[in-house]
């Protein structure tokens, strides 16, 4: 099935053509990140925002790499769409797969639940930053967002659960919001 | 503060304890994943660097903060070393920590030693580290308006933070100097405390 189609994908692309780097390099690196955004903004939901924000600066170019490693094809339709988020996109950067779940009836809206997050690794957040609602991978919400955007998805993309706030998992909730035309945007030349 | 607030807070602070636990409480003797993907990381640090300069006036300013955001990565990478190598003793003298720098923190970084480990001609209180070919640095482009700024100061950054670690604070700073076929080739220069060199010159006489 298709579905099994995608594993392939995504366990062949990360096997055999992804460049590679230290986890740990990366998740501290993450972590520094965050650290230094909540010195500057000194406010959680600006954090969450700018988060956010730069995760959509990665995902509007992160497709095109996606594309280029997997030769994977235009989505026909949203569950397919998450398939490929979930065993092609996150398996070729972060070398996971999150399951799908949680369909809404109107197969608009569904849910990649997170069993394992690299970002989380050595990762406690005070308890300061969870009251005040902290999302620390934020940036995945806005990588899937852009990503997506690129492919003519408007999206809303949140974390609804987060191992490192108490939650049992980790979840992240995808809403599709509209399809865009593919029209040349207005003033853009 | 009410006491059923008080209360809803206790709880979700023991429970946000126990499930941070989980996460906390994993060996760390081995690491639990090796690898994430080099675009992962460069897409990352490419926000990293346009974050930092939008909040900066000048270059100096933008290396700072890279060097500071890449001192708290080599805090923890140095933590996490020391647990790890079971032939690594904590290393205090100048040589040995430079030796520390090219070798084990570079291949726990890196996946390779450091190209080269030179003492500057000049004075003797500085040293470079050479990496011919940064691998994390692949995919940023420094406009030709930038042209001296170094991305590598995140990398220095780590050092800076080893470095205190080891207890020989140094200055350190990172500059691209290409050669040919290496157009990255980053140099990592270090400047040690005056102290340090002082603790050295009696460390020697006491020999």
């Amino acid at each position: 099935m298709a579905a099994k189609q995608y594993k392939a994908i995504g366990e062949e692309a990360w096997k055999n053509n992804v460049e590679k780097v230290n986890a740990e390099l990366f998740i501290f690196t993450y972590g520094s990140l965050v650290v230094q955004l909540v010195k500057d903004f000194e406010d959680y939901g600006a954090v969450n925002k700018q988060l956010d924000k730069m995760g959509y600066n990665i995902g509007v170019r992160l497709i095109d790499d996606i594309l280029a490693r997997t030769g994977i094809d235009k989505c026909a339709d949203f569950h397919t769409t998450a398939e490929v988020v979930a065993k092609v996109g996150f398996r070729v950067f972060l070398n996971i797969a999150p399951a799908i779940a949680n369909w809404s009836a109107d197969a608009k809206e569904f849910s990649l639940i997170l069993e394992d997050n690299p970002l989380n690794d050595f990762c406690e957040l005070p308890p300061k930053a969870v009251q005040e609602g902290l999302w620390y991978s934020n940036v995945l919400c806005g990588v899937i967002r852009g990503a997506l955007e690129m492919m003519q998805m408007q999206t809303e993309v949140w974390f609804v659960h987060d191992v490192l706030r108490g939650d049992d998992v980790s979840e992240i909730r995808v809403k599709l919001v509209k399809i865009l035309d593919e029209e040349v945007p207005v003033g853009d030349e | 503060m009410t006491a059923t607030h008080v209360q809803s807070l206790l709880k979700l602070d023991t429970k946000t304890t126990k499930r941070a636990n989980m996460l906390l409480e994993q060996n760390v003797a081995r690491p639990r994943r090796e690898k994430v993907s080099l675009s992962a990381f460069a897409f990352v640090f490419a926000e990293i660097v346009r974050y930092s300069q939008n909040r900066v006036l000048g270059i100096q300013d933008l290396e700072a903060k890279l060097n500071e955001i890449g001192k708290r990565v080599g805090v923890r990478v140095f933590e996490l070393t020391m647990w790890r190598e079971k032939n690594v003793h904590r290393e205090s003298r100048v040589l040995q920590t430079l030796v520390f720098l090219n070798t084990v923190v570079w291949r726990a970084l890196f996946d390779k030693q450091a190209d080269s480990l030179e003492r500057s001609t000049e004075s003797d209180d500085e040293y470079m580290i050479t990496d011919n070919e940064p691998a994390i640095l692949k995919y940023i482009s420094v406009p030709k308006e930038m042209a001296s700024f170094s991305p590598g100061a995140f990398i220095s950054g780590i050092v800076e933070a080893i470095a205190e670690c080891c207890q020989c604070p140094a200055r350190v700073t990172s500059h691209v100097v290409p050669a040919e076929g290496m157009p990255l080739r980053t140099v990592i220069l270090l400047k040690f405390d005056k102290e340090v060199m002082e603790r050295e010159k009696r460390l020697e006489a006491g020999k």
